[in-house]
């Protein structure tokens, strides 16, 4: 909503001709474990907000709790570091007040999956312009090692030592069946190519655009995709114009798919089946309607409020 | 007083017989009546009562009005527990409550009645005005209920006066069931000796998204039930008015509420529906876009605080409303507010509780839940509104208090200012009550996201989109440059800073009025909407003669100064509140293990005064004549008395 935005001057510009460089966007050291996939995800999107030269100061990202929260800190952006699972709300609260700003969510699958699902199902169907990452490396690793909602079934964790008693969430398919999501994408933290081509596509979909990013974490969950990663052939990649283009990991990759992203019962029923891990746009409709548009209001004026307020007080009048 | 005027002046008829008017009726002269209208869900009575006060208010009585309501949407029709309405309480001069008991009703049927009758609401000599074709039903077994309740009223010395009003309704209407609130508002406007003027143009109001056909079908009903008072009821009662010289607005809390936070130029409430604080937001929905605001209907109570917290953190301040479990709910989010230091204004319509409690009903429980409502050290600012008009201003400096000072500003209303309804005087708006426009500009060299003044930890924020001023906000204890603490003299500094801020604050406010001699046997000290039925209460204990003073405390974090020295000049202190305290006299119960009310628990830790509480939670607003009966019973024995 352009409420007050309106009111603003002129948002500023880029400082002339000054080019970003990826380190330009380097916030403190991370201090992820040596080997975790959030490094990977944080190169990454370094290398996003440089590519597409996104000014720092009009750049959030909006994270809960858990490692992969920490994210902002290792930015040069604006960070808003807050609740565990809480993260989709606030992001709601600044887009809904900012719509010019630039607002990333990052959230791990306890956060988004488990004590977040309400919101998150809300955010999917909300439709916002966020651009979402769900790190997803399967276990609660900040609180050393518990199960969570992706936990491969019989992993064995800290509160279910006996092996994890059900099978796990499957994310992409629980947004895939909220009404209204409008981009569903799945990459690894292991191919950094595809990676980086799937936020890329999440950060242009105008909307919310979901990413759940496979990982491993080096000390609790380090071999849950170990068969993928050696072995690419039980990779599948969605490929289609529209979608994930990567084409440097045709060598990599043999094993492809052609996927319409606008065919939603194709990208469920792919999302269904485990023969393989598909890696990328599952889901994209850019039609769907975005909650601040729809309540996009004029802004008003001090002067304006105070004169409509006089008005509005004669229903009242004695 | 007036309740015993109305028996006096009105001889007992015989209930089966109407009183016919002989000659001109009695005229009753008082300062004040109360009257209820009363029916089954969605029969009109509130409709009914809204246009009697508002007319009485146009024409220069002091209003208070109730809203009676039921706890289901569509209860069953003639059951006590359904019992819908309106209660006005009119008076010569300004009503600030809605008063003790009832001197005239009008009831559609003799169950909702009977309700009020087993509330103890009616005066034992009130007149009953009662729709009486459940007499004459076919349904024998409505006219044995019809008898039974006869028999359980007569138990007091009620008059009762029958009326047919659906049989004279049908002179007018096909359907007298929808018509029958319009003949009793004629009833009242004659008895009352309303101006019929402003009744149509109330009427014109109330149905203005209404045919005129509707319109002309009232007023024809209005007139008919005037007529009908007219030559059968053989009173009237007169109730000095005096218009204001200064333009009035009457609403109800919820709507002063909802107009205050446009007034205070907030441009977003996030909200989940609620009991009773949704009210706020149906107003807000309706107009808000009008002013470049918008209401958030968000997946629930938590979210609701997120994104008010997300939106005031990246610009203006925004304000979130709920009521009871609502408020359980958001202090996760309100504890992040205060470690961040990011302003926020939550609202509490508060109901009785805990848990799920009395959903529509007023208390002041939430209290100690405002203040403490975070895990860890989490220092904040509640507010109290006492009045109507108190709750339209109090949005005003509670955002101002929430940018000023970075912190979350509770602001404590409840439901009997939610669905009291009374005049006061028109606000003169201000256009520097609303927030400045962003502030967008590149910080300052050197600024910090927490520039903490050494001396009052105030510090000026950063919202993202200003040049250079790159942090991350986080929940975790932090330096002033937001960076994550790891030795423990930072989390030390930093919770002073984060408290220091209530001490300025404290040290900004001046000690409370004393309503009342400063020096005293009985100090009644009490919060939000009981103000005006404390204040009534020390009045009539003062014109008998007791030695008693009132003092009302808008701040409860932090509280106003000088209240050691206030307590100091009397022998006792009392606080009066409508939430539980064990009585000294239960069993098991001892001075040290009594549970007092909450504002007694607050001043008696504040101020080490022996301070003493009477509370009561009856669902329902405190009446003044109960309070007095509390301060004639705790009023410390005088020597030698």
């Amino acid at each position: 909503m352009s409420y007050s935005c309106g009111l603003l001057p002129v948002l500023n510009e880029s400082e002339g001709e000054h080019q970003y460089e990826m380190s330009e966007y380097e916030g403190a050291k991370a201090r992820w474990c040596p080997g975790c996939g959030d490094h990977s995800v944080l190169t990454s999107v370094q290398r996003l907000l440089s590519a597409e030269q996104l000014i720092p100061d009009q750049t959030m990202f909006v994270s809960g709790i858990g490692c992969s929260s920490r994210f902002p800190h290792y930015l040069r952006t604006y960070g808003f570091h807050g609740l565990h699972g809480r993260a989709l709300p606030v992001a709601t609260g600044i887009k809904l007040h900012r719509p010019e700003l630039n607002v990333f969510v990052v959230m791990g699958d306890g956060d988004c999956t488990s004590i977040g699902a309400g919101h998150w199902l809300h955010a999917l169907r909300y439709n916002m312009d966020l651009t979402v990452l769900m790190l997803d490396n399967g276990i609660y690793g900040l609180t050393k090692n518990q199960t969570s909602p992706t936990t491969p079934q019989g992993f064995k964790s800290n509160t279910q030592p006996q092996g994890s008693f059900l099978p796990p969430m499957n994310p992409i398919e629980i947004a895939l069946g909220v009404t209204n999501a409008s981009f569903v994408a799945q990459t690894a933290e292991w191919a950094p190519a595809h990676m980086y081509a799937t936020l890329q596509a999440a950060y242009k979909h105008k909307g919310f655009s979901f990413v759940r990013i496979l990982q491993r974490c080096p000390v609790f969950t380090p071999l849950i995709f170990q068969k993928a990663v050696k072995d690419p052939a039980r990779i599948q990649l969605l490929v289609h114009d529209e979608g994930v283009v990567a084409p440097e990991l045709d060598k990599i990759y043999a094993r492809k798919v052609q996927h319409d992203p606008l065919d939603l019962a194709a990208a469920r029923a792919m999302a269904e089946q485990t023969e393989f891990i598909n890696l990328g746009l599952f889901f994209k409709d850019p039609s769907r309607p975005r909650y601040e548009d729809t309540r996009r209001v004029p802004p008003k004026t001090p002067a304006e409020r105070v004169q409509l307020l006089e008005k509005e007080f004669a229903r009242y009048a004695v | 007083m007036p309740r015993s005027a109305v028996a006096a002046a009105v001889p007992k008829a015989d209930p089966a017989v109407p009183p016919a008017a002989k000659g001109a009726p009695r005229i009753l002269r008082v300062p004040e009546h109360t009257v209820e209208i009363v029916s089954d869900s969605g029969e009109g009575a509130q409709k009914c009562g809204q246009i009697f006060a508002a007319v009485s208010a146009k024409m220069g009585n002091g209003v208070w009005t109730v809203e009676l309501i039921p706890a289901e949407i569509q209860p069953p029709p003639r059951v006590p527990e359904g019992a819908s309405g309106n209660r006005i309480r009119l008076g010569e001069k300004t009503i600030t409550n809605w008063g003790d008991r009832t001197h005239l009703v009008i009831a559609f049927n003799e169950q909702v009645l009977l309700a009020r009758h087993r509330v103890d609401a009616l005066a034992d000599d009130a007149v009953l005005l009662i729709e009486d074709k459940w007499a004459r039903s076919e349904d024998p077994e409505i006219v044995a209920a019809w008898n039974t309740a006869m028999d359980e009223l007569s138990t007091r010395s009620y008059r009762i006066v029958p009326v047919a009003m659906e049989d004279q309704c049908l002179a007018v209407v096909a359907d007298p069931r929808k018509g029958k609130n319009m003949f009793a508002l004629g009833l009242l406007a004659r008895i009352y000796g309303r101006d019929m003027g402003k009744i149509k143009d109330q009427i014109a109001y109330a149905f203005r998204k209404k045919s005129e056909e509707v319109y002309n079908q009232n007023v024809s009903l209005v007139e008919l039930g005037y007529r009908w008072a007219e030559d059968n009821i053989d009173f009237r009662v007169e109730i000095k008015t005096s218009e204001s010289d200064k333009p009035l607005l009457v609403m109800n809390g919820n709507e002063a509420l909802a107009l205050g936070a446009i007034a205070s130029g907030m441009e977003l409430c996030a909200m989940y529906p609620i009991t009773p604080a949704t009210s706020v937001s149906h107003l807000l929905s309706e107009v808000f876009e009008r002013f470049g605001g918008i209401v958030h209907q968000a997946e629930d109570e938590i979210a609701a605080a997120g994104v008010a917290i997300g939106s005031s953190y990246s610009g203006k301040v925004a304000f979130t409303v709920t009521s009871g479990p609502g408020l359980a709910l958001k202090t996760e989010f309100l504890g992040l507010a205060v470690m961040t230091e990011t302003p926020l204004v939550l609202l509490d319509v508060q109901r009785g509780g805990p848990s799920t409690g009395l959903p529509t009903k007023v208390e002041q429980s939430d209290l100690l839940a405002a203040l403490f409502a975070s895990t860890g050290d989490a220092p904040h600012v509640v507010l109290a509104p006492a009045t109507i008009e108190e709750c339209f201003h109090v949005m005003v400096t509670a955002r101002r208090l929430a940018e000023t000072f970075r912190t979350v500003v509770m602001v404590l209303s409840d439901a009997n200012l939610a669905t009291g309804v009374t005049p006061f005087p028109q606000p003169t708006l201000d256009e520097s009550w609303q927030a400045a426009p962003l502030d967008l500009s590149p910080v300052r060299e050197g600024q910090k996201p927490y520039g903490w003044d050494p001396e009052t930890g105030l510090s000026d924020r950063i919202i993202p989109g200003r040049p250079g001023g790159m942090f991350t906000l986080t929940g975790l204890s932090h330096d002033d440059r937001s960076k994550v603490a790891y030795s423990s003299g930072i989390h030390q500094h930093s919770s002073a800073m984060r408290s220091r801020k209530l001490a300025v604050l404290q040290s900004l406010l001046t000690p409370p009025e004393i309503n009342g001699d400063p020096e005293g046997d009985l100090l009644v000290v009490g919060w939000g909407s009981t103000k005006g039925a404390i204040e009534e209460a020390v009045e009539r204990a003062r014109a008998l003669g007791m030695k008693v003073s009132s003092t009302h405390l808008r701040f409860l974090s932090p509280l106003e100064p000088g209240l050691r020295k206030i307590f100091s000049g009397f022998k006792k202190v009392m606080t009066v509140e409508i939430n539980y305290s064990d009585e000294i006299s239960d069993p098991y119960v001892t001075e040290e293990n009594r549970r007092r009310g909450q504002l007694a628990f607050l001043l008696r830790a504040a101020t080490l005064a022996d301070v003493d509480c009477w509370t009561r939670v009856p669902g329902e607003p405190l009446r003044p004549g109960l309070i007095f009966e509390a301060i004639r019973g705790r009023l410390p024995k005088r020597g030698g008395a």
